[in-house]
């Protein structure tokens, strides 16, 4: 048996013995130490003061609670990112509370001053914390495991045993080694000197490492959403059955760009949408519910490039020229000729109307600018019609199975203020001249100008988010490394062993052996009784005091 | 796909019968609890002081393990982990009755939640009801898997209330008749989150359970020590110490945290592949950031000076109130992506 890889130091050179006590814990955990007071004068001692404030667990726990308290408003309160009509719509209903709340960035919790301020506090105390902890423990791992203490049956979990007359303190020291070594602990020793000698062993610098790395992972985390907020975009379109889409920022329906997008980043790709297919639940309690959508898509990369036919679904993206596309929603685009009393076609499309409930109850409107007077249809497209005496007109269920217009005429100045929506009609300069309901093919004359609209049937549209984010692959991967960091962190136990051979007056070699660990709620007895049983000795009661269980 | 609607009615009978043997287990736990020895809390002079329970208490565990007799040590681990050791103590058997009949119920639910899944051909947690099922479930099994390493029949009542609270609930407010999903809720992603969520829910309901009895067991300590009374002091003796469900309640806690960690990254990525955008705060991903964040600020305590003990008991108690809230609250009083999922 031989020492020879293990460090050995002299026993004595630590003399005073009980300071052994306080190297026993140290470097133990990297966690900040607690320290309130102010050392020195001015505004360099200050400086120094509210930096250790900032990066303190206190802070960073006080931190943490602020921002999940921050983050409440945000789920109670309808959130422009979300639902930005909700939000205008909440606040003309409450014209009181409203402005206040906006005011107070209710409405933008996540993108608001006081929000960002607790979470770049908190940020700055996390790098101010990680970075000392993390040169910390890079020293530690370099180091050997501390000296044992002199007096080992002090720490808090000990056993003290005799070894049999025969026995050499030297080589009950080496046995524990090589246990401890076998174990894969890390060592340091001292030789038996003729009076004592010890082995220490620390294992566990994989909860620490563990720990760094999550916390470092946060920051990745953070990297990757601004990362996503500068160089990403989203946008939101609409395409009936037949038409298509080319990637250029007009034809968006609404578009949020990131900081450092412009439109000239957007991939050239375009795609058309062939046929949408729904299905929904017949009957139950669930009846109407939807059960599958699918979109036949053709797509290219590039003007030039070869036509692809998709099949999208919910849940699966297509993915083209790394801008994901997801089919989000659909509804009902009713088709209309309008003639002019000449019998000249004046207006001739699919006009998407945009569902109300879950039966495709959808309103729209559709406008024809070039007939005189300017014609105006507003109303209802129902795929199953029913008639509710007090509610009117509604569908009673989301499959197309009695599909029916009921329609106001406008005629008129459509839009005279100027402001244009597909999907509102300003009347403001505009007389109501009749009202009717149609299923498809019928016609309809307007009473007083005697224009003539046709209800040709309807197509169905599909609502696609179109989003590139390239900071997802960094969150990912930053979300897994943190998962694993916090993994190790919180399984592994960080502990150190001591082994102290010594020869009491009578010549008997008194063994005594303790560990510690970091955490309250980990315990090296388990181990302390195994390396014990390995050891040639009589193992008796330390102290007189019964167990405790 | 059609749903097979014996199969269902035969998850419904067995959700019942499990019920059954639940209330039976909880009123035979509640007996072994009332027939306990109560223990001897600790004498006033333990610490004259009177200063932070938590400390005095790890002073008296220094002690306790400074006994360090190996033979002694394991002999009386064995007796400990022997429950059948003749002669049995008062409420012991009421105990183990409680113990059988739990596993009994957690078989009976497995079953029901088992044959919920056939009828629709699909893992039976895509509405309140059937989470609700799945997560009485979890609950229960998280306590018999933590019952298998220690004694914990003092718990047993403690576990199956929110177990027959959960269940009780199911069956009458949040019953949703067997069918199929919407689509945008056909995802193993999906699958995965809501699985771990509804396991770590049910750990996470059991390191609740304990945390609040230690703050019980605390009170009443520290009220002893200075000797004064306290109203649950009957409810105290018969616990382990407060280091002890201090120690334990953190230990689950601890364990879980990585698995609703990753319950938040499965969602997210369910989220990316469905709406496009890996986060984007509608009220059940803000909550599930509040309760993760509530958690983590519990951890922090636990390695504050000055937060140790009661404060992170408490944080701990907010942050399962956080997860209680997501779970139920979210889908009740908030519209958003997730309102689907059940109710309406
Ligand atoms: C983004 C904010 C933060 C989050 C989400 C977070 C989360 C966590 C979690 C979950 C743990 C538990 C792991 C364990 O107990 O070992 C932990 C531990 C720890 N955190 Fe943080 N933390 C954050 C910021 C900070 C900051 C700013 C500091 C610096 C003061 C810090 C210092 C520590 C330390 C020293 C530990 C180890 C505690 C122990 O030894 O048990 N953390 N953190």
């Amino acid at each position: 048996m031989t020492t020879s890889d293990v460090k050995t130091t002299d026993p004595t050179d630590d003399p005073a013995g009980a300071g052994g006590d306080a190297a026993a814990t140290s470097g133990l955990s990297t966690a900040p130490r607690e320290d309130d007071s102010v050392k020195g004068l001015g505004a360099l001692g200050w400086a120094r003061w509210t930096w250790r404030q900032l990066t303190s667990m206190r802070t960073a726990l006080i931190l943490l609670f602020l921002l999940a308290l921050g983050s409440i408003p945000g789920s109670i309160f309808p959130q422009r990112s979300v639902n930005a009509i909700e939000v205008t719509q909440y606040i003309r209903d409450s014209p009181t509370w409203g402005p206040i709340l906006d005011r107070l960035d209710m409405f933008d919790v996540f993108g608001a001053p006081w929000f960002s301020a607790i979470y770049v506090l908190l940020f700055v105390s996390l790098i101010g914390c990680v970075i000392p902890r993390s040169m910390q423990h890079a020293r530690v791992l370099r180091q050997p495991p501390p000296k044992a203490p002199r007096h080992l049956s002090r720490l808090p979990q000990s056993r003290t045993a005799t070894a049999p007359p025969e026995a050499d303190p030297q080589e009950v020291l080496d046995l524990a080694a090589t246990t401890l070594r076998k174990r894969r602990w890390r060592l340091r020793a001292a030789a038996f000197d003729g009076t004592t000698g010890w082995v220490a062993a620390e294992k566990g610098y994989s909860r620490e490492v563990g720990n760094l790395l999550f916390h470092i992972s946060l920051m990745g985390i953070l990297a990757a959403i601004a990362l996503g907020s500068m160089a990403g975009f989203s946008g939101r379109v609409i395409v009936k059955e037949g038409t298509g889409f080319a990637d250029a920022i007009p034809s968006y329906d609404s578009f949020t760009p990131g900081r450092l997008t412009d439109s000239s980043d957007l991939p050239p790709f375009a795609f058309t949408l062939d046929k949408f297919t729904a299905a929904y639940q017949r009957g139950g309690t669930q009846n109407g519910a939807p059960r599958e959508f699918s979109a036949t898509v053709t797509s290219r990369t590039t003007p030039d490039a070869a036509p692809v036919t998709t099949t999208m679904q919910v849940n699966e993206p297509l993915v083209l020229d790394g801008v994901k596309i997801f089919l989000v929603g659909h509804g009902y685009a009713p088709k209309f000729t309008i003639k002019d009393k000449t019998g000249a076609i004046v207006f001739q499309d699919s006009v998407v109307f945009l569902p109300q409930d879950g039966n495709f109850t959808s309103t729209g409107v559709v406008k024809a600018f070039d007939t005189k007077p300017e014609l105006a249809l507003q109303g209802f497209f129902l795929p199953t019609a029913a008639v509710d005496p007090q509610r009117g007109p509604y569908s009673s269920f989301p499959a197309p199975d009695n599909p029916a217009v009921f329609l106001s005429a406008w005629t008129g100045t459509i839009d005279a203020s100027g402001q244009q929506t597909v999907y509102k009609l300003d009347t403001s300069a505009m007389k109501q001249v009749g009202i009717k309901s149609l299923i498809p093919g019928e016609t309809w004359t307007i009473p007083t100008t005697g224009q003539i609209v046709t209800f040709d049937g309807f197509v169905q549209f599909a609502t696609f988010s179109v989003a590139r984010d390239p900071g997802t692959g960094l969150a990912l991967a930053a979300a897994l490394l943190a998962i694993l960091g916090l993994t190790l962190s919180l399984l592994v136990q960080r502990r150190r062993v001591w082994v102290r051979a010594t020869r009491d007056k009578a010549g008997a070699t008194v063994v005594e052996v303790a560990g510690l660990t970091r955490s309250e709620h980990a315990s090296v007895e388990d181990e302390l009784d195994a390396l014990v049983a390995a050891l040639p000795v009589v193992s008796q009661p330390a102290h007189g005091s019964p167990p405790g269980e | 796909m059609s749903v097979n609607e014996s199969l269902a009615q035969t998850s419904n009978y067995l959700v019942y019968g499990a019920m059954a043997a639940y209330a039976l287990a909880f009123i035979a736990f509640a007996v072994c609890f009332a027939a306990a020895k109560g223990r001897e809390l600790p004498a006033a002079a333990a610490t004259p002081d009177g200063s932070d329970a938590v400390l005095a208490g790890s002073v008296a565990t220094l002690t306790r393990s400074k006994s360090g007799a190996v033979t002694q040590q394991t002999a009386s681990r064995a007796a400990e982990g022997d429950g059948s050791l003749p002669p049995l103590p008062p409420g012991r058997r009421a105990g183990n009755i409680g113990m059988s009949l739990t596993w009994l119920g957690a078989l009976l639910l497995a079953a029901g939640v088992l044959a919920r899944g056939l009828a629709v051909m699909r893992p039976p947690w895509g509405n309140m009801y059937e989470f609700s099922t799945a997560s009485a479930l979890a609950i229960s099994v998280a306590f018999l898997v933590f019952s298998l390493r220690r004694d914990l029949r003092w718990l047993g009542v403690f576990v199956i209330a929110p177990v027959l609270l959960t269940l009780g609930l199911a069956v009458t407010v949040l019953y949703t008749a067997a069918e199929q999903l919407v689509p945008a809720l056909n995802s193993y992603w999906l699958y995965i989150h809501v699985t771990c969520a509804i396991v770590s829910g049910g750990a996470l309901c059991v390191g609740a359970a304990v945390t609040g009895l230690f703050l019980v067991a605390d009170t009443s300590e520290r009220r002893h020590r200075a000797g004064r009374s306290y109203w649950l002091e009957p409810l105290a003796v018969r616990l382990p110490e407060a280091l002890k469900l201090d120690v334990m309640a953190y230990r689950v806690n601890a364990f879980v945290f990585p698995l609703w960690t990753f319950t938040v990254v499965a969602g997210a990525i369910w989220a990316e592949n469905a709406w496009g955008s890996y986060w984007s705060w509608d009220p059940k991903e803000t909550w599930a950031f509040i309760t993760w964040l509530a958690y983590a600020a519990y951890l922090h305590a636990r390695a504050t000076a000055g937060w140790k003990g009661r404060k992170a008991a408490v944080l701990g108690l907010v942050a399962f109130a956080c997860f209680l809230f997501n779970y139920y609250g979210v889908n009740i009083f908030f519209s958003g992506l997730h309102s689907y999922a059940g109710i309406k």
